[in-house]
């Protein structure tokens, strides 16, 4: 099939594409939220850490 | 520990709940307006044509029931929570499930009963015919139980929460779901005229699940939440 | 042989060991993922046929089934391991079982989404209380019923133990839950066959399906390490190891 029969998907290409684009960014949300959470709790524990050096010495 | 004394602290229990809610008469009434209340409210909202009341009443009424039903399960655990016999419920040498198989009869008693009195009227004001309000009656006599047995799970998980409340109709009302349906087919069904053994079969299978697993969830919950 | 298993589970028990092995398997299963999905979407979108009757509009089940099977399967797994948290107090298990919640949530809602706006060309409307969709929408409050609880709760290690009861109160109910909305709809909708139904699939659909199905398995298995990693630095924050691993980044 051409790439216009592709993209067009026997008329149905709202549809079709809306369902995958949908999974994708649903797919993409959920890797990329953990990584970020990720690095703000390494951060934040960083940042304590640092504090309660400082604050004993 | 003998099962003579663990007889006496179920019947113990149970009537000095019963007697705690007598000496509160007028918490009783509200689950009961409610009751009455909300399925009266659905006339106003979708019109009186009889034939549409009636083929909406029984999922309405149950609908109704199970709601007061959840307004009225917080109060279960909550006074005792709140003055600290919900601890020794859990230090007692008795197995905490039964403990608590009394105070959901007690529950059921206060609150569950009087739906099934008042159901009848209930059945009138939306038009159903005289079979399908003994079948509701049947429906409300099995289910009601049911709904203070899983009801009791909920308010034991959430118990201790500030918020408990909103949470606990989020926890509780997917798992009515079955309940719901069954049921109000079954009225539905006996409306229609035709035999109603299989739905109640069902739920009577319901009843015997939650009466014998939704104790011990709901004791293993307690012991989480007060933990 | 046998030692070995045994050895590697007991370590998998310690969280810090679980973070460095999880670590390390990451990037792989991501790959295979990676991998799984060309080849499912190529072999959906490009090399099956369009159907008979829904023409291309059923490719769209080949990201519907699969998250719908996963919403499913991930439930499982979550009263799997908060029943062993529960039983055998492993913290990890509670760790994967709270970090499963809200991945099988978003599977949920997609096979929801999905399902409704596959409907909509096949039905006319944008949602119908077919048996599978409405089931579905159940699941939905139920993984919700978790994750408010845990949210709710102080406590972590409180709160993982009263989401493992709800988990389990759950998983004994899904299949009734499936069973008497399937006998509702079955009452409602009438004789009407549900275009969800797939009774014989053509290899040409099966394959893409099959593929895509790993895929999104193999995706779950990399996602919930990389919650489960953040949900063993916020447990474990004041440990030494942690605070080591802060400070070298």
């Amino acid at each position: 099939m051409t790439l216009n029969e592709f993209l067009h998907m026997g008329g149905y290409a709202f549809y079709v594409w809306s369902s995958y684009g949908l999974a994708m960014i649903v797919l993409l949300l959920n890797v990329i939220l953990p990584l970020r959470q990720r690095k703000k709790l390494l951060n934040d524990i960083a940042r304590t850490a640092r504090r309660a050096r400082r604050n004993t010495t | 520990m003998t099962s003579d004394s663990l007889l006496r602290a179920f019947t113990l229990l149970l009537k000095r709940d019963l007697t705690l809610a007598m000496r509160h008469r007028a918490e009783m009434i509200n689950p009961l307006l409610f009751f009455v209340l909300v399925t009266s409210l659905f006339p106003l909202g979708i019109g009186a044509d009889p034939k549409l009341l009636q083929a909406v009443g029984p999922g309405v009424i149950w609908v109704a029931a199970l709601l007061a039903a959840l307004l009225s399960l917080e109060g279960i655990f909550r006074s005792d929570f709140e003055d600290g016999t919900l601890e020794q419920f859990l230090l007692s040498s008795h197995p905490v499930s039964v403990l608590v198989l009394a105070k959901i009869l007690a529950h059921w008693l206060i609150t569950g009963l009087p739906l099934l009195v008042i159901s009848p009227l209930l059945g009138v004001l939306l038009g159903l015919p005289g079979d399908a309000i003994i079948i509701l009656l049947v429906t409300l006599a099995l289910g009601t139980p049911v709904l203070s047995l899983i009801g009791a799970v909920g308010v034991a998980l959430t118990v201790g929460l500030r918020k408990g409340g909103m949470i606990l109709s989020l926890l509780v009302l997917p798992l009515y779901v079955p309940l719901l349906i069954f049921a109000a087919s079954a009225v539905d069904t006996a409306a229609a005229g035709l035999p109603v053994t299989a739905h109640l079969s069902l739920i009577s299978a319901l009843l015997v699940l939650s009466l014998s697993l939704s104790p011990l969830a709901t004791a293993a919950a307690l012991r989480i939440s007060l933990s | 042989m046998f030692r070995m298993f045994k050895d590697f589970f007991h370590k998998m028990a310690s969280p810090r060991y679980f973070y460095d092995i999880s670590g390390n398997m990451i990037p792989w299963l991501a790959a295979g993922c990676l991998a799984l999905f060309l080849a499912g979407l190529y072999y959906g979108l490009v090399k099956a046929p369009p159907d008979y009757q829904q023409g291309d509009s059923y490719r769209i089940m080949f990201i519907h089934v699969p998250a719908a099977w996963m919403s499913m399967f991930i439930y499982v797994v979550m009263a799997t391991a908060g029943a062993i948290g529960l039983i055998w107090h492993i913290k990890l298990a509670e760790v994967m079982a709270i970090s499963s919640a809200t991945i099988g949530a978003w599977f949920t809602f997609l096979a929801l989404v999905t399902g409704s706006i596959w409907g909509k060309p096949m039905w006319g409307t944008w949602w119908v209380w077919d048996a599978r969709l409405t089931s579905e929408l159940i699941l939905l409050f139920l993984y919700l019923g978790v994750i408010a609880l845990y949210n709710a709760i102080d406590d972590k290690r409180t709160a993982a133990r009263a989401v493992a009861i709800l988990a389990l109160v759950g998983v004994v109910n899904i299949p009734i839950i499936h069973y008497s909305v399937e006998w509702w709809n079955t009452l409602h909708q009438g004789p009407t066959v549900t275009k969800l139904d797939k009774p014989s699939i053509h290899l040409s659909m099966l394959i893409p399906l099959l593929l895509m199905a790993l895929a999104f398995k193999l995706y779950y298995a990399f996602v919930v390490l990389m919650r489960a990693r953040c949900e063993v630095l916020e447990r474990e924050r004041h440990t030494g190891w942690v605070r080591e691993l802060a400070e070298k980044k």
